[in-house]
């Protein structure tokens, strides 16, 4: 008895520290953004508090309806592209082919560099190298394609790890149901959609999950591609309230801005989640 | 050897030789970098063969000056700091929770509370940190590398805590009570049975948290700049402007800022590509 006390009290004393470091750099500052968000602050000086003006002021603003629109445009597309591409890429390499690790091992290098240099790295493609075989001007400079080019370097960058949580998915797919498929002319296309797709299905949740989170933060691709140019058109949420609520003197409409997103992410997590969760159950 | 003819003859071709071409996409940046990096300004015709032949002499001036613009080795050494101090502390430290937390969380409602409490941390985005988090770093006076490291500690809490006490959930309590009957303390138990024991999970946290701290620009851009003192991605974000129309010199400053990370992935391959997927799919 005495014994377990003092493994309760162990207990408490690693967790109350662990709480208390947690609270402060994560809790505290999302109290004090949220606090922030009523106010208009610039970053230094004095304040006032406004109530809900910049939450008003954020429905009506229309920089920021275009960086939603921005954001959610592209992790949209960068999630499909991702997850398409993967799952073939996964279905290739978990096939019969020569070299299968080296392969592997090669596809898996993007998930590894640092998005800002490999930004940079595919910047000089898209600004000199794509023009001069196509003959027309840099994507980075036209506002109907510069997104597309931070789709391509943020999908370049994600596949590799995506193809990779494909793989194991379909390494738990056993050998003997597609030999059953086989029994019953289940080839291709058709096995893939019946057979094999149902029982990874956790697994596109997985990546569905993760990719489209990650995109909606997109930060690293834009700050070395385009600083959201041209005319504003490559925006995300995080740029912005990055580059306007830390430079631009607004703290205060930016924290606004900010807490709206966070319950974006939340509300988005949690829909993904359930829907999800509810196909796994099906099965 | 029977096996093995049968394996060699349903070797699928097309598709083997569909993937190596398909490496190329994969390849071709890096190729790039490589070749732009060795050359002189004067070999960078306008044309694309100016941009992706072969250097007519490997020098490796370009480096030596890249080095010298971005005081590389500062800031190699301050992301090296940063990262290996981040990756132990978050190995002792977030695993201690995970234990504390894991083991107590069927019985407990604080804990069960305090886990759901640290995971759901998860989905607070860093933008809404970032601007309260610049205030309250300079306000204690840990606007530097040292606050960086802290911040980090408390952003892979959530997906760490969340590994381990999943990983514990298949160690039998028995190991422990074996040490319990021993007269050894929790404490001393949890050091010399169970965090051994927790070596996998060990790994997976190291490889998720390395990559991340490593490559992470915003965080070290946002608390300490104006320090001084850089790591290696701010260096590229702050010096970019400096290497101007020099491509050469901005490529091998690149090339630099990746080289160590691909030389760590070409030693522990193995152990990053089942890290990244084990902390995804667990």
């Amino acid at each position: 008895m005495n014994k377990k006390l003092s493994r309760n009290r162990t207990f408490l004393i690693i967790a109350i520290p662990v709480l208390a470091l947690f609270f402060s750099f994560n809790t505290l500052p999302l109290i004090k953004g949220l606090m922030y968000s009523f106010t208009n602050f610039r970053g230094f000086g004095s304040y006032d508090w406004v109530g809900f003006r910049n939450y008003i002021d954020l429905f009506t603003d229309a920089r920021v309806g275009k960086s939603y629109l921005f954001t959610f445009k592209f992790a949209i597309l960068a999630t499909i592209v991702t997850n398409v591409i993967s799952l073939i890429l996964a279905l290739g390499l978990n096939s019969k082919i020569r070299a299968k690790s080296a392969l592997r091992g090669i596809y898996f290098i993007p998930r590894i560099l640092g998005g800002l240099v490999v930004g940079y790295i595919f910047g000089y493609i898209f600004t000199y190298i794509l023009p001069a075989i196509t003959g027309h001007g840099s994507m980075l400079s036209n506002t109907k394609t510069a997104w597309i080019a931070i789709v391509i370097v943020a999908a370049w960058q994600s596949i590799a790890q995506t193809t990779l949580i494909y793989i194991s998915g379909l390494q738990t797919v056993p050998e003997d149901v597609y030999e059953a498929g086989a029994i019953d002319g289940a080839t291709g296309w058709q096995s893939f959609k019946s057979l094999t797709f149902p029982l990874i299905i956790p697994f596109f949740s997985i990546n569905m999950v993760l990719s489209m989170k990650d995109f909606l933060m997109v930060f690293d691709q834009i700050m070395a591609l385009t600083k959201g140019g041209p005319a504003q058109s490559t925006e995300s949420i995080s740029y912005l309230i990055y580059n306007n609520g830390m430079g631009g003197g607004q703290f205060g409409f930016q924290s606004a801005n900010a807490v709206i997103f966070f319950i974006v992410i939340v509300i988005i997590s949690v829909v993904q989640l359930t829907i999800t969760g509810k196909k796994e159950e099906q099965l | 050897m029977k096996k093995k003819n049968k394996v060699a003859a349903n070797t699928n071709w097309p598709v083997t030789i569909l993937l190596f071409a398909g490496c190329l996409t994969v390849i071709f940046p890096l190729y790039m970098a490589f070749v732009i990096a060795f050359k002189k300004p004067s070999e960078m015709t306008n044309d694309i063969a100016g941009a992706l032949s072969l250097p007519k002499s490997w020098s490796l001036e370009n480096f030596a000056e890249a080095m010298r613009v971005t005081d590389f080795w500062h800031s190699f050494g301050y992301s090296l700091m940063i990262t290996l101090i981040t990756v132990v502390l978050a190995i002792l430290i977030h695993s201690l929770a995970g234990y504390a937390i894991g083991r107590s969380m069927a019985k407990s409602k604080f804990f069960n509370i305090s886990y759901l409490y640290i995971v759901s941390g998860m989905f607070v985005p860093f933008a809404i940190l970032m601007m309260p988090l610049v205030k309250q770093t300079a306000q204690i006076g840990i606007d530097n590398w040292f606050g960086v490291i802290v911040c980090y500690l408390v952003f892979y809490m959530p997906m760490n805590v969340m590994l381990y006490t999943g990983y514990l959930k298949n160690i039998p309590i028995a190991l422990e009570e074996a040490a319990f009957v021993d007269g050894a303390s929790t404490w001393s138990t949890y050091w010399r049975v169970i965090f051994p024991i927790m070596k996998p999970m060990h790994a997976t946290v190291a490889v998720l948290t390395a990559l991340g701290t490593w490559n992470d620009v915003m965080t070290p851009l946002v608390i300490m700049s104006g320090t001084g003192a850089n790591t290696l991605p701010l260096a590229q974000l702050t010096f970019q402007t400096q290497f101007g129309t020099n491509y050469n010199l901005a490529f091998a400053s690149y090339l630099l800022a990746l080289l160590p990370i691909l030389i760590f992935y070409l030693i522990c391959q193995k152990q990053i590509i089942n890290g990244v997927v084990n902390g995804a799919v667990k």
